[in-house]
């Protein structure tokens, strides 16, 4: 019965992710100008590199659509950021400004990090 | 009050004998006897009355201005009973009230044991005695006027009350009326000195003799270093301190002998109940705020953590547990069927959670599982005040044991042992292994994200903190900074083990502690040649900065690395919170936080004070060669500072 109703609310939710418009394309270059401006660097740092008191977000996993429903709605501490404030168009280029940072390097292709940390 | 019949003086009975002691006490080698009680049997018989003495007892009383010197102002005992507390530091900025007792340290306690260090600011001077003793285990001797130098010192005095922290201050004020040669002493008198932080401070007293002054300086010591440390406070009157000390006085003051009390030991049954409850667990987990008092605290929770095989959950306020143990930071409240606080101020919100600042309303709910056994053991429990609330949320738990924590493992870890069965022996292993590979992870999670930003400017706090371990590590370093404001990078990356590696922080966040904090736990360092270093925030920075000169002028070796984020970023934070909840926008959330427009040159502020400094360093990879310059000058003897551009956290 738990396994029907899961299946009813999944299908539901691609019933309704269909119907939704499609998500706006972003620019990079105005990404940055809205990083800068609506201050995630504050808690996540100019290169995204996250801290304590923001994830991550050099290199992210989040989908455009996922960034944009976490940023309306999140689930941690981080301040709810509605359309008035910050738009899906504005939403859409900070994630493709995410998405062109240079993926970040390892600690083991860093020397001075694998040094302290004990490695050769 | 009561006054005692011997040091009852009245005024023309004081003077009286004032003036007679000028030549009695040429026999009176000075602070030799004052240690030893004389009793009336040995005691020297008076000599007989000089025509002087005569006319002035039955004469109407000549006004004291043809008395111009003593040898041996009341402040000279009051060093005498001071000294005999074993204090290496006097921390203060000058103040007029107690200009006795300053020139009776410098001359006749001869400026040594303790020697006095140069302030420019009394909360510089209680937050460099804060320092002092998380390094060295003993409380400093601060002292201020009782008025406006009290007001600047109440919020250090505050923080080191939050943390724990022992701190003897005295407090000098005129309490008689007639002494008050201006309007500067009337401002500066106050009726009741202490009151202004008796909220936050254990134990005070305004002595109104020096029999009376020698009695509660030592017993303040004495309740001062009586778990829960804490702050004590004792005013010392201007007319005790430059007066003669009263002829009958000086054969029969003594200094009372001081005992501080063994730290309290958690009641036996308790222990055993307690550790039955951590042996039969499958998951237990040890939160760790303020255990470690000593060296040897650190050793005792490794034991008890490796005996349990049970997580450390540390809180960061102490160097508890070695950072490269497997079972450092690893376990949950969460998974836990037995959580065991350790002098844990906040054990609500160790095992709590709450609606976070971006939603409206407030509700909280445990963290910990259904069942889960909680057990505390803290001296918290043998202390509380009311006024001010950084005694925490009370916590339901299923057995408090008041004592003091460091005091009650070994009994706790001997109960342990003894009830530790082969069976339970082999789970706590299995489980060890577990949290090993728990460790392992967080551990190579923690350098990769260190990896992130690597080459940004303005320099990642992960950077920052690799690259001056770099430069230390091989070198015998002391760590004096709070991480919170860091993302606690050094304490993710690099591996500290000794107590002197880690000082914890404020203890109740009043800013403006980090830079002298750094400052007095670097002298605490400096006998023993290790290499202090302190990560200093901007912000904290700019509330006292002449600690920069303290240290240049007394010669501290300290490595000052600057986290120069320009901002009070927490606040910025808090700003960008409250303006998302009210859906403004956040371009403002600059206001009344930003530290530029102009940039603050932090090299250019320590040249100022005399101190070698570089920077500001905003390219990472001018950062190490900088500091290695900079490590040079420090392990010359001198303090040096180096101003580099910071991501915000």
């Amino acid at each position: 019965m738990k396994t029907l109703a899961f299946i009813t609310v999944l299908l539901a939710g691609v019933v309704a992710a269909a119907q939704q418009p499609a998500a706006p394309a972003g620019n990079a270059e105005n990404g940055k100008k809205q990083f800068l401006r609506a201050g995630c660097w504050e808690c996540h740092g100019y290169a995204g590199q996250g801290g304590r008191d923001g994830a991550r977000l050099a290199d992210t996993a989040l989908s455009q659509a996922q960034l944009t429903r976490y940023v309306r709605k999140p689930t941690g501490a981080m301040p709810a950021y509605i359309d008035k404030v910050m738009t899906d168009q504005e939403l859409a280029d900070i994630w493709t400004y995410l998405k062109s940072m240079p993926m970040p390097k390892l600690a083991k292709d860093i020397p001075l990090l694998s040094e302290i940390k004990g490695q050769p | 009050m009561a006054k005692s019949k011997k040091n009852a003086v009245g005024r023309r009975g004081f003077l009286k004998r004032a003036a007679a002691g000028a030549a009695a006490a040429l026999t009176v080698k000075p602070g030799a006897a004052l240690a030893q009680p004389q009793t009336d049997a040995v005691r020297p018989a008076a000599p007989p009355a000089s025509a002087r003495q005569v006319a002035l007892e039955t004469s109407t009383p000549t006004p004291r201005a043809d008395v111009y010197t003593t040898d041996r102002p009341g402040a000279d005992f009051m060093v005498d009973v001071l000294k005999s507390l074993d204090f290496d530091y006097i921390f203060a900025n000058p103040g007029s009230s107690f200009r006795g007792l300053q020139e009776s340290f410098i001359n006749y306690g001869k400026n040594t044991k303790p020697e006095w260090i140069t302030c420019c600011h009394e909360e510089s001077s209680i937050a460099m005695a804060h320092g002092y003793f998380k390094i060295e285990g003993k409380p400093i001797l601060c002292m201020a006027h009782g008025t406006v130098g009290l007001q600047h010192a109440s919020m250090a005095l505050y923080n080191a009350y939050a943390d724990r922290v022992p701190v003897y201050l005295i407090l000098g004020n005129e309490q008689e009326i007639a002494f008050r040669r201006s309007d500067v002493e009337w401002a500066h008198s106050v009726q009741d000195a202490a009151a202004m932080v008796r909220d936050y401070t254990k134990w005070d007293d305004s002595p109104i003799s020096l029999g009376h002054f020698a009695e509660s300086a030592v017993k303040a010591y004495k309740v001062m270093m009586t778990p829960p440390y804490e702050p004590v406070v004792i005013c010392a009157k201007g007319g005790l301190q430059e007066e003669p000390m009263p002829e009958e006085d000086r054969h029969s003051l003594r200094i009372p002998k001081l005992v501080v009390p063994t730290p309290p030991a958690g009641d036996p049954n308790a222990v055993v109940e307690a550790a039955k409850l951590l042996v039969a667990a499958d998951n237990p987990v040890i939160v760790a705020g303020r255990v470690a008092r000593t060296p040897n605290g650190i050793k005792l929770l490794v034991e008890l953590a490796e005996t349990l095989q049970a997580g450390v959950l540390d809180r960061r306020f102490r160097m508890n547990f070695p950072t490269h143990n497997p079972l450092y930071n690893v376990g949950s409240v969460t998974t836990a069927d037995v959580v065991l606080g350790l002098e844990v101020p906040d054990f609500w919100n160790a095992t709590h959670s709450q609606t976070p600042i971006n939603r409206m309303g407030m509700t909280s709910r445990p963290t910990t599982k259904a069942g889960a056994k909680l057990i505390t053991i803290t001296a918290g429990d043998l202390f509380s005040r009311s006024n001010y609330q950084d005694f925490g949320r009370y916590t339901e738990v299923d057995l408090a044991i008041a004592a003091d924590a460091e005091a009650t493992l070994p009994s706790l870890i001997d109960a342990c042992k003894r009830l530790m069965t082969p069976e339970r022996k082999r789970a706590a292993e299995e489980r060890g292994r577990k949290l090993a590979d728990e460790h392992k992870r967080t551990r190579d999670r923690d350098f990769d994200q260190a990896a992130v930003g690597w080459d940004a400017s303005p320099i990642t706090t992960a950077r920052l903190s690799a690259e001056i371990y770099n430069v230390i590590r091989k070198e015998d370093w002391s760590f004096l900074s709070d991480t919170t404001f860091i993302s606690w990078w050094p304490l993710r990356l690099w591996d500290f083990d000794k107590h002197y590696q880690f000082i914890g922080g404020h203890g109740a966040y009043g800013i403006g502690y980090g830079a002298p904090a750094a400052v007095g736990a670097a002298l605490a360092n400096k006998k023993y040649g290790r290499i202090s270093v302190n990560i200093q925030c901007d912000g904290d920075l700019n509330y006292a900065p002449g600690v920069l000169w303290t240290a240049a002028h007394h010669k501290i070796p300290l490595l000052s690395v600057m986290h120069n984020n320009r901002g009070y970023h927490q606040e910025r934070m808090f700003l960008q919170d409250m303006a998302s909840r009210a859906g403004r926008g956040i371009e403002n959330t600059h206001i009344g936080v930003a530290l530029d427009s102009p940039n603050i040159n932090y090299a250019t502020l320590a040249k100022a004070y005399g101190m070698y400094s570089s920077g500001p360093i905003e390219n990472p990879k001018d950062l190490g060669p900088a500091l290695k310059e900079a490590l040079e000058v420090v392990k010359k003897g001198e303090p040096a500072l180096v101003d580099v551009v910071t991501q915000a956290r």
